[in-house]
């Protein structure tokens, strides 16, 4: 077990590693950096101001030192003129007794995330902050998702083509189909409009970030667990039904235990391994969902964070957000694979 | 000219429909209340020898479930039909109805066909036995043949770009103003923010997201089937490389690798051209050692497919990947231009979704290599890829064309993502996410330009699932 969790983090790194490299690589290449130079310094810079711009702030270096300084193993680059000395690792121009106190190394392995350049200030900051709004919201998300996910699933699952099941797994479908933009967009028609009067929600949740309350929040939460919902709730239907038709279910039923009493103490335990992996496995697209929602509804968290800085180029939020979004998933790749070892006994000898 | 109304001179109709849907959505929440209650109906043998059904009152639910579903359908198709004969009189659904006669036209035709041969058509002919395959394939081709008569300008009332003064945020149903002799005379499903026809634009959408979504996916599957059938065979090595680079890609959050790839600044450096021409070599390397491992022993008739097949599939991949005036302009055959953001969504899209076909594929290589017949093709020493394209791979069609169906929606779900965040097709283009996008904008005072393109949208995506499972269920009976 160890060297299984050994081996899966060593995957991890190195699958972040390569993922934040190709994020590098192309927010680097030379027609963004103009594009940075451009919007940074003034649009009608010629190609020599282009040029110098870039080497002053550090960006005319090659690739992969380029790299090995965000991350933290080579040491920050620092650029002397007559006005004293700037650098990676030190804020504005000081003058050069200054600068030689600072530290040589300043990446992410120091826990400097750098500077944003859409926001004006630490990519830490920011991300610490978009992260809770988002955090908060994808508590929610999974407070009303799971467990309604899972109540249907199993109600759908205990007796396979009743009615219950087939209205519930159409209604899945349903919700399979139906990807955030277009609930989203009907949710606000329909509950926040004043064409149809509804007027039950608010129709963003800008509010929300400061004061959460249940009528600007609801709809941003629905609309994302509504997405994920079917298709949890199918899984957890098809493992029902399959541990409903298993010998030891028969068994109790012939030693004539009672329905209820089937579903609860023999057959829940062993159906919820399944939806498990599922949920976990779940996380990646809830992240493109918390995007979308998150412009839609106009709640200032991490996607939102994503948007802003895809469209400035902003090269060092775009690592940040990527480092996280790569951990989170293969987080949860991780615990879903470990858990369903404890959770199946059956395979736990490899 | 007046303002339509919703139904017209049908009007009658609608208390009756509502009365009816009222009826079958109580009918159902009893049925389902009944079968958590009781045990549901079951057969029992009476001593005298006869049948009798237990647990009526499940059973009496379900029939009243029938029921109100045939009245409901039967009074949609009411509108449908009158709206056919009376056209605009029956209101925007009667007109709507009117310019939509070559899909039903069309759907007849193909529903009566289908199932009148049905026995004689395989697991095409076999869905139609399955109600929900029956639904989701209606669905689907409801969309299929209002994009096909969309793109012949069967349909759409007027230009989807065309403005039309004074037409602004109109409600559906309002007269176009000054409208000439030949022109349509309103505006069926409202104007958007810009003054254009709603109606046009999610016909004419139809036409652009199945132009794309269903040829995008089967890139992929080629690209999927390609390298997941060496992956799943072979295993060791060659299996952990082109794994670890799947994973990679799957890792990687999609909205982000989507601005990445479509800003115009990476589209100005040829990345995504050359990212096409690894892509789309991939059909060609399938289909040349698809025929080549077939036809090794009898180099005639080798040569002669080869040259058949790879000759179109190559001129059109060169036209494909060389646009002029961008980094890839060498060839001197080009016989179409894709137009420029198209082909950058296109190579996004794919790549986002092989990895996925890729991990479907390897898995069931893994699983089927280990049967007889692939050890018996093995005796006869048939070469690996022999093996691969002809034993392995025709005996995993079941699941790949259910997920062929799926991923189809899900590209669609991916383009109108695209769309949504306003990247990569052009502006003003009609497709749905697009309009969508534009439409949320006033979304809270206008709802007609946002909605009909989304549902639109999800009717579409609910078809393609609905028929997946009916061709799932079909193809599990054998």
């Amino acid at each position: 077990m160890g060297l299984f969790i050994l081996r899966r983090t060593g995957v991890m790194i190195m699958t972040a590693l390569c993922l934040t490299f190709i994020v590098f690589f192309l927010t680097n290449l030379y027609p963004n950096l103009e594009k940075l130079a451009k919007t940074e310094g003034n649009f009608r810079m010629s190609d020599e101001a282009v040029a110098s711009w870039l080497n002053k702030n550090g960006y005319g270096q090659p690739m992969a030192v380029k790299y090995g300084q965000w991350l933290g193993v080579v040491p920050g680059w620092t650029y002397v003129s007559d006005a004293g000395v700037s650098g990676r690792c030190v804020t504005g121009t000081v003058p050069p007794e200054v600068a030689a106190d600072a530290p040589r190394f300043c990446g992410i392995l120091q826990g400097d995330w750098g500077y944003s350049t859409r926001f004006k200030t630490g990519v830490g900051d920011i991300i610490q902050t978009r992260l809770g709004n988002t955090g908060y919201l994808m508590m929610w998300v999974l407070i009303l998702m799971i467990p309604s996910a899972l109540i249907v699933g199993v109600l759908a699952g205990m007796r396979e083509g009743s009615a219950m099941d087939r209205s519930l797994s159409t209604l899945s479908i349903m919700t399979t189909a139906t990807p955030e933009y277009v609930s989203g967009v009907i949710f606000i028609a329909v509950f926040a409009s004043t064409t149809v009067g509804l007027n039950w929600f608010k129709g963003t949740a800008t509010a929300a970030m400061e004061n959460p309350t249940f009528e600007n929040f609801f709809l941003p939460v629905l609309t994302i667990a509504l997405y994920g919902m079917g298709y949890i709730a199918r899984m957890t239907r098809a493992s029902m039904t399959e541990v409903m038709t298993a010998q030891y279910v028969r068994t109790a039923r012939l030693k004539g235990v009672s329905f209820p009493n089937i579903v609860l103490k023999h057959a829940l335990r062993n159906a919820l391994i399944a939806p498990f992996t599922v949920i976990m496995l779940q996380f990646p697209w809830l992240l493109n969902g918390v995007v979308i929602v998150e412009t839609l509804f106009n709640y200032k968290g991490f996607g939102w964070a994503l948007v802003e800085a895809a469209s400035n180029n902003d090269i060092e939020l775009l690592l940040a957000i990527s480092v996280v979004s790569v951990i989170v998933v293969l987080l949860t790749q991780l615990i879903a694979d470990i858990g369903y070892v404890f959770l199946n006994p059956r395979i736990r000898i490899s | 000219m007046d303002p339509l109304t919703w139904t017209g001179s049908l009007a009658f109709l609608n208390m009756i429909f509502a009365i009816a849907l009222v009826a079958m959505a109580a009918a159902l929440v009893i049925w389902m209340l009944l079968s958590i209650l009781t045990a549901g109906t079951r057969h029992v043998a009476n001593a005298d020898g006869t049948m009798t059904l237990a647990g009526n009152p499940q059973a009496i639910a379900g029939l009243g479930v029938k029921f109100s579903c045939l009245l409901v359908a039967a009074l949609a198709l009411a509108y449908v039909v009158l709206g056919l004969i009376l056209g605009s009189d029956a209101g925007i659904l009667g007109a709507i109805s009117r310019q939509l006669l070559p899909t039903w036209v069309a759907l007849l035709l193909l529903f009566g066909l289908s199932v009148s041969f049905k026995r004689r058509l395989g697991l095409y002919g076999k869905l139609f036995d399955s109600p929900i395959g029956m639904i989701g394939f209606a669905l689907v081709m409801f969309w299929v043949f209002t994009g096909l008569f969309g793109a012949l300008d069967l349909i759409a009332t007027h230009d989807p770009l065309g403005q039309i003064s004074g037409m602004k945020n109109k409600v559906p149903g309002t007269p176009v103003r000054g409208a000439d002799e030949g022109d349509y005379a309103w505006y069926l499903l409202g104007g958007d923010n810009l003054a254009r026809d709603v109606f046009s634009r999610v016909v004419k959408g139809a036409g652009e997201v199945l132009k794309y979504a269903p040829l995008a996916t089967l890139f992929a599957f080629m690209v999927g089937i390609t390298l997941g059938l060496p992956a799943g065979y072979y295993g060791g090595r060659l299996d952990t490389a082109l794994s670890f680079i799947a994973n990679l890609i799957l890792a990687f959050p999609v909205i982000l690798l989507f601005y990445l790839l479509v800003t115009p600044e990476i589209v100005a450096t040829g990345l995504p051209q050359f990212m096409a021409v690894v892509l789309f070599a991939f059909p060609l390397v399938f289909c040349a050692v698809l025929i080549h491992s077939r036809f090794r022993t009898q180099p005639g008739k080798n040569r002669i497919w080869l040259a058949v097949v790879l000759l179109p599939i190559f001129l059109t991949y060169m036209s494909l990947i060389n646009s002029a005036g961008s980094k890839i302009d060498f060839w001197p055959l080009d016989f179409f231009e894709v137009p420029g953001g198209v082909l950058v969504v296109f190579v996004s899209v794919v790549f986002v979704n092989s990895p996925t076909v890729f991990r479907i594929v390897r898995g069931l290589a893994m699983d089927i290599k280990t049967r007889d017949y692939v050890a018996a093709a093995q005796t006869r020493g048939e070469r690996p890829w022999y093996i691969m394209l002809w034993e392995i791979l025709p005996n995993v069609r079941g699941p790949l064309i259910v997920d062929f169906c799926l991923r189809i929606g899900y590209t669609t779900i991916l383009l109108g993502t695209l769309g949504f965040f306003g990247l990569g097709l052009p502006p003003e283009s009609p497709d749905w996410g697009s309009t969508i996008n534009d439409g949320r904008k006033l979304l809270r005072i206008y709802l007609h330009p946002a909605l009909p393109p989304a549902v639109a949208l999800m009717s579409l995506v609910l078809g393609l699932n609905l028929l997946a499972d009916g061709l799932r269920e079909e193809s599990l009976k054998d």
